[in-house]
């Protein structure tokens, strides 16, 4: 195990609240600012992706993208959220209310219940659960609720047939997610996020994509694959696919009620990608390379920086993906998860207790 | 159990916040009067036909079976992966080689019933 002395789970501002404020009164302020602060992180995620998204897709196919808004077109996106929160909410004939408006809140909110057990740096993370990998798989099954519920309360067909699809996909991609995840607990030994980053403490050869020898790697991608798939974006993007299906199950959404979708779908974007760093990529670490002056360097510099810096990476991934791959159809789509994916997970596990059995990792 | 209270806590600001833009926009945004187009179903400009309770694949139904099996049985091998490097490079009452053999039996159950389902046709998708 590593010294995690030289990591403290608390940092100056909760330490100077809770010498200043008794007891209660502190834990409470110090509660309210890490939900605070997760909530900033939510509402500038989607800004900054929204961004990068179009910037990206623009430049894969030689254009410039947005530039009159801001500096290279920086404030396009509040451009955009400023419009969609003035426009008016529509509810199509027959309906169902309570759903329709429910199913948006349902997805915004869950999509960032994640985010408060995401150790962003050694001292900034809401709470570190023990079971933060159960916590995690639990809760990213709440996301598909919202999709089905908002699929089926809109009474339109493409809606209905989006939501079913969006639906089987994630939750069939989710088993290979949840095995993936289980693997890296086998691997660790631990289910707590912020040991799983120390887990991997050391030189980059120590993060779990490569500690793992050549399984490590073929875990990450499958990894990036299943995640890709579990947030329906392409080419995995069957239930919006607009030749088919216009808009899936957002077809009917306006406004404000679509901008929470779209902002459910980003942070969801976050999320799995700050899930890769945490898992496979040493989180929050520095990289390290056994070079002492350079490696100084590296530690140097905060390790939220570290974190942003590797999932902001792994997200450049998933829009490289979607500029890359063609579409397949939703039985290939399936054929995938339960013909390849699963059984490879389940390999990958036995090996993977081999390999702890025989003290090799 | 502190722990937990902060994310109900969490849950709450966070539904606050998505609640509280809605209402914003509600009292914000413009509105145009009420008409019969405006309310009806999308079918690509066309009439709706009928109601959006249709039929669908029973398919669908099946995967989600499928699902719920698979993940429950994949958590059931919580425990067992959780304590493993524990077992490895600790003593303690079990071994290694124990615990691999029980790993690998509940991961051939599994993949047996995987197996079964395929040979079944549940995977097919017409």
């Amino acid at each position: 195990m590593i010294d995690t002395s030289r990591f403290p789970a608390t940092n100056a501002i909760g330490d100077f609240i809770r010498a200043t404020l008794p007891g209660p009164a502190a834990e409470l302020t110090n509660i309210v600012l890490a939900v605070l602060a997760i909530l900033t992180v939510v509402g500038l995620t989607p800004v900054a992706l929204i961004w990068m998204e179009r910037k990206v897709a623009a430049h894969f196919q030689a254009r410039l993208g947005p530039m009159r808004v801001g500096y290279h077109g920086l404030l396009q996106p509040l451009a955009d959220g400023i419009k969609l929160i003035f426009k008016e909410v529509m509810k199509p004939e027959g309906a169902d209310t309570f759903v329709f408006f429910l199913a948006p809140i349902l997805s915004a909110t869950a999509s960032f219940m994640v985010l408060t057990v995401i150790p962003f740096d050694h001292h900034l993370q809401v709470t570190d659960l023990a079971g933060g990998v159960l916590y995690v798989i639990a809760v990213a099954g709440l996301g598909i609720m919202g999709v089905l519920l908002a699929g089926w309360s809109s009474n339109n067909k493409y809606s209905l047939l989006g939501a079913m699809r969006s639906g089987a996909q994630m939750i069939s991609y989710e088993i290979s997610l949840a095995l993936l995840m289980l693997l890296i607990v086998l691997l660790s030994g631990t289910a707590s996020l912020r040991e799983i980053v120390f887990s991997q403490a050391g030189t980059v050869l120590d993060w779990w994509i490569f500690k793992f020898p050549l399984f490590g790697l073929v875990a990450f991608v499958l990894f990036l694959i299943s995640s890709t798939a579990e947030l329906n974006r392409a080419p995995f993007d069957m239930a919006e696919a607009e030749s088919e299906l216009t808009g899936g199950f957002t077809t009917e959404y306006s406004g404000i009620s679509f901008a929470m979708f779209f902002l459910a779908e980003f942070v969801n974007m976050f999320m799995a990608a700050s899930l890769t760093t945490t898992f496979f990529l040493g989180g929050f670490l520095a990289p390290q390379f056994g070079l002492a002056p350079l490696d100084r360097v590296l530690d140097a510099i905060p390790g939220f920086l570290w974190f942003f810096l590797k999932s902001y990476s792994v997200i450049f991934i998933y829009m490289w993906f979607r500029w890359t791959f063609p579409r397949p159809r939703v039985d290939q789509l399936m054929n995938l998860e339960w013909k390849v994916l699963v059984p490879a997970n389940f390999f990958l596990l036995l090996v993977a207790g081999l390999f702890v059995a025989m003290g090799l990792v | 159990m502190a722990s937990y209270t902060i994310i109900g806590f969490a849950i709450f600001l966070g539904a606050l916040f998505v609640g509280g833009g809605i209402i914003a926009s509600m009292l914000l945004a413009f509105r145009t009067p009420h008409s019969s187009n405006k309310v009806q179903a999308y079918e690509c400009a066309e009439d709706p036909v009928g109601d959006a309770r249709i039929r669908f694949k029973v398919s669908y139904y099946l995967f989600a079976l499928l699902f719920l099996i698979f993940d429950i049985e994949s958590l059931f091998l919580f425990p067992c992966v959780k304590i493993f490097r524990t077992v490895a490079t600790q003593a303690t009452a079990l071994s290694p080689a124990f615990l691999l053999g029980e790993l690998s039996v509940f991961i051939l159950i599994l993949f047996t019933g995987l197996i079964y389902v395929w040979k079944k046709g549940v995977l097919r998708w017409e």
